[in-house]
């Protein structure tokens, strides 16, 4: 067992070095791009982690924690806040969104035990459906929302896409860096950096704790963790909430960066690149570290930048490589997936 | 009186009620805004014959205990396969599309051999590695259609002369063949004759197997497999039966929807596939573990009633398309509300 655990991020940096010599990429390129992803998607694969312990599973779930984080930045834009304050007032704003989120998401686990994955990855596109109704059609009708510059000509329904701007590159530029490398400025978003490492402690430190050790046992046996008098039923909704509150900071995270808000799909492709990213580091439905979260994201996000690239090199079109690293991404997930219950299977003949 | 209503609600679902009382509504705003009846009415009946076998092919699936088939997709890349072998022989009509459909359903077996297989070796999670396997099934056959051998310039793109468009017009090949057969027109209902045939038949055809003797073993094994293994049937084999059974039928069904729709689609197109058929059946009643054949046509009307009406009912009242909106939330709540009901009130 010790040795397939290196297996698959192996078999994935394998990929990637593969690629890179294949497309002939630039260490200049890969680093800057290395770097800002780095910044932006680390917190997102962390909100992951939480659920996991509690024995949930993958939390396909956090698109919805990702549609509070974009419910918060779209009214902080629209009030009118910038900078590190508008990005902070945006995350206090996310909170309270993600909290309701995830309550109602932890209750609907709740009533689907064992089947939490499956859920959750419908509960993403039923959110989405209300999500829709709610900036599409209530926004301007029912909701008062005087913004011309926000609101689709129509007079209701918010634009496809809403400029962050006022918020962008708050955090990364918040300790301004530039690296200087082949000729090529690397923006190195310091203050970010120092908020995963914020996160990535405070997760481990989670872990330490009474509750965090109530997780694991829930996570290890239910059943057993039920008659210890662990209130099951609590926790997991905890649990959840834990992880939509972080995904919906991640998420914030993530737009500060990227400077525009597509907002009817920014949020859609969300769960499937965290969950993909986790995997490939070797984590697993039951058993996943923070250290993976970050070297998942490091390994998943080379793929994806060098594959486009290194199709054009190798097929002579991008699209290979784009189809190629969306079925990478789902394959991965599958093979978690099938590992996952092939083992529950061969535990549950072996008892 | 009051049990009797409580009795039929219990019975029914509320969604179920909500749902038949939204197609109600919609048909009611379609009657006073004197719209179109008769065209809208048709519009719903092509699309019950369009979409119709694609929701029976999930029917076998949860009669063998493997649950919502969210694998779908795998059956359909099969069906769509076929439909572009024939499309590259060039052959039309009926032959055509017999042809796609033969081997679509040829190519089905294996896969849903192979499915199956998979599908026993991960109990407990079938729906999420069904999803998860037809998600990484389209993807990768989405480079497949990119560098497959195929020749025929109506087929590959004109710039390069290489890779599968991503629809393919049927148009002279065999555009609508089924929905024209024997169609008729009453009171400015045009009743797509063949294609209604050709579901209903299948539908009939899966009631039957259900009754001969390998029909039932699957059914029982699934009902009660310590039973079933102590009968000396082994639940495993009749898992897979059922599994090839679903793939094959959602094989046939995409070539007979890409027929009614005029063009097949392939690339990302059946990523999402499985969802509506999916909220088809369980709105006509069925739950993860029984389905019947009523359950596939109510549920197909129902849902594809709302799907034809809403949208130009809806554009009468306000701005904008909601429909899309729509059927976002009442496809995915009707499957949150059956996966939260599993093992409630007796389900099992």
């Amino acid at each position: 067992m010790r040795s397939s655990r290196y297996a698959v991020p192996l078999l994935f940096l394998a990929l990637c070095l593969f690629g890179i010599w294949a497309a002939k990429i630039t260490p200049a390129f890969l680093l800057g791009e290395m770097l800002v992803r780095l910044g932006r998607n680390s917190i997102l694969v962390l909100s992951l982690l939480i659920p996991i312990l509690a024995g949930l599973g993958l939390n396909f779930g956090i698109v919805i924690g990702a549609m509070a984080g974009q419910v918060a930045a779209i009214l902080a834009v629209h009030w009118g806040f910038s900078g590190i304050g508008g990005f902070a007032f945006a995350m206090l704003l996310a909170t309270p969104v993600g909290i309701v989120f995830g309550w109602l998401t932890g209750s609907l686990f709740n009533r689907a035990k064992g089947r939490e994955m499956v859920t959750g990855l419908i509960a993403g596109f039923f959110a989405n459906g209300i999500y829709q109704l709610f900036f599409l059609f209530a926004i301007g009708t029912i909701i008062p929302f005087d913004n011309p510059g926000m609101v689709l000509p129509q007079g209701f329904g918010l634009r496809n896409t809403v400029d962050l701007t006022p918020i962008q590159y708050a955090v990364d530029d918040l300790i301004r860096f530039r690296w200087n490398m082949e000729g090529t400025s690397l923006r190195v978003p310091i203050a970010s950096y120092v908020v995963v490492g914020f996160f990535c402690w405070l997760t481990l430190f989670f872990f330490r704790t009474r509750m965090g050790q109530q997780f694991r046992a829930m996570g290890q046996d239910p059943h057993v963790a039920e008659i210890a008098g662990i209130p099951v039923e609590r926790n997991r909704l905890l649990a959840t909430i834990l992880s939509t509150v972080l995904a919906a900071w991640g998420q914030l995270f993530f737009l500060q960066n990227i400077g525009t808000l597509n907002t009817y799909n920014s949020h859609e492709q969300v769960g499937m690149f965290a969950i993909a990213a986790l995997l490939v580091s070797g984590a697993t439905v039951s058993k996943a570290t923070v250290g993976q979260a970050i070297l998942g994201t490091l390994l998943f996000h080379t793929l994806f930048v060098v594959s486009p690239l290194a199709g054009k090199a190798l097929a002579g079109d991008a699209q290979t490589g784009e189809y190629f690293r969306v079925f990478v991404a789902y394959a991965v997930i599958t093979m978690a997936l099938v590992l996952h219950a092939w083992q529950a299977v061969r535990r549950a003949r072996a008892a | 009186m009051m049990d009797r209503v409580r009795a039929f609600v219990r019975e029914a679902g509320v969604p179920r009620l909500l749902i038949g009382a939204f197609v109600v509504a919609l048909f009611a705003v379609a009657v006073a805004t004197k719209m179109n009846l008769p065209s809208l009415v048709t519009d719903s009946i092509v699309r019950v014959a369009r979409n119709g076998i694609l929701v029976l092919a999930l029917l076998p699936a949860i009669q063998g205990g493997v649950g919502l088939n969210f694998g779908l997709p795998i059956g359909i890349i099969c069906g769509l396969v076929g439909c572009v072998i024939t499309l590259n022989f060039g052959v039309h009509g009926p032959v055509g599309l017999l042809l796609a459909s033969a081997l679509g359903a040829g190519l089905a077996i294996p896969s849903g051999i192979g499915y199956g297989w998979l599908l026993n070796r991960t109990r407990g999670q079938e729906m999420m590695v069904g999803t998860y396997l037809g998600f990484a099934f389209v993807s990768g056959m989405s480079i497949f259609w990119l560098v497959a051998p195929f020749t025929n310039p109506t087929l590959v793109w004109a710039i390069g002369g290489k890779g599968l468009r991503t629809t393919l017009a049927l148009t002279g090949i065999f555009d609508r063949t089924l929905d024209r057969f024997l169609a008729f027109t009453v009171a400015g209902v045009t009743i797509p004759t063949g294609a209604l045939l050709v579901f209903f038949g299948l539908c009939w055809l899966t009631a039957w197997f259900f009754r001969t003797q390998m029909g039932i073993t699957i059914a029982a094994a699934r009902s009660n497999p310590r039973f079933a293994r102590a009968a000396g049937i082994s639940d495993q084999r009749t898992r897979i039966q059922a599994t090839v059974f679903s793939t094959v039928l959602g094989a046939i069904g995409i070539v007979v929807y890409s027929q009614s729709f005029g063009f097949v689609q392939l690339y990302t197109a059946p990523l999402l596939m499985a969802f509506p058929a999916i909220a088809c059946i369980l709105i006509g009643g069925a739950t993860v573990t029984r389905a019947t054949v009523t359950h596939v046509i109510i549920g197909t009307f129902l849902f594809q009633s709302i799907l034809t009406v809403a949208l130009p009912v809806t554009s009468q009242v306000i701005q904008g398309d909601i429909s899309e909106t729509a059927r976002l939330i009442i496809q995915n709540g009707m499957i949150l509300y059956a996966l939260t009901r599993v093992g409630v009130g007796g389900e099992r």
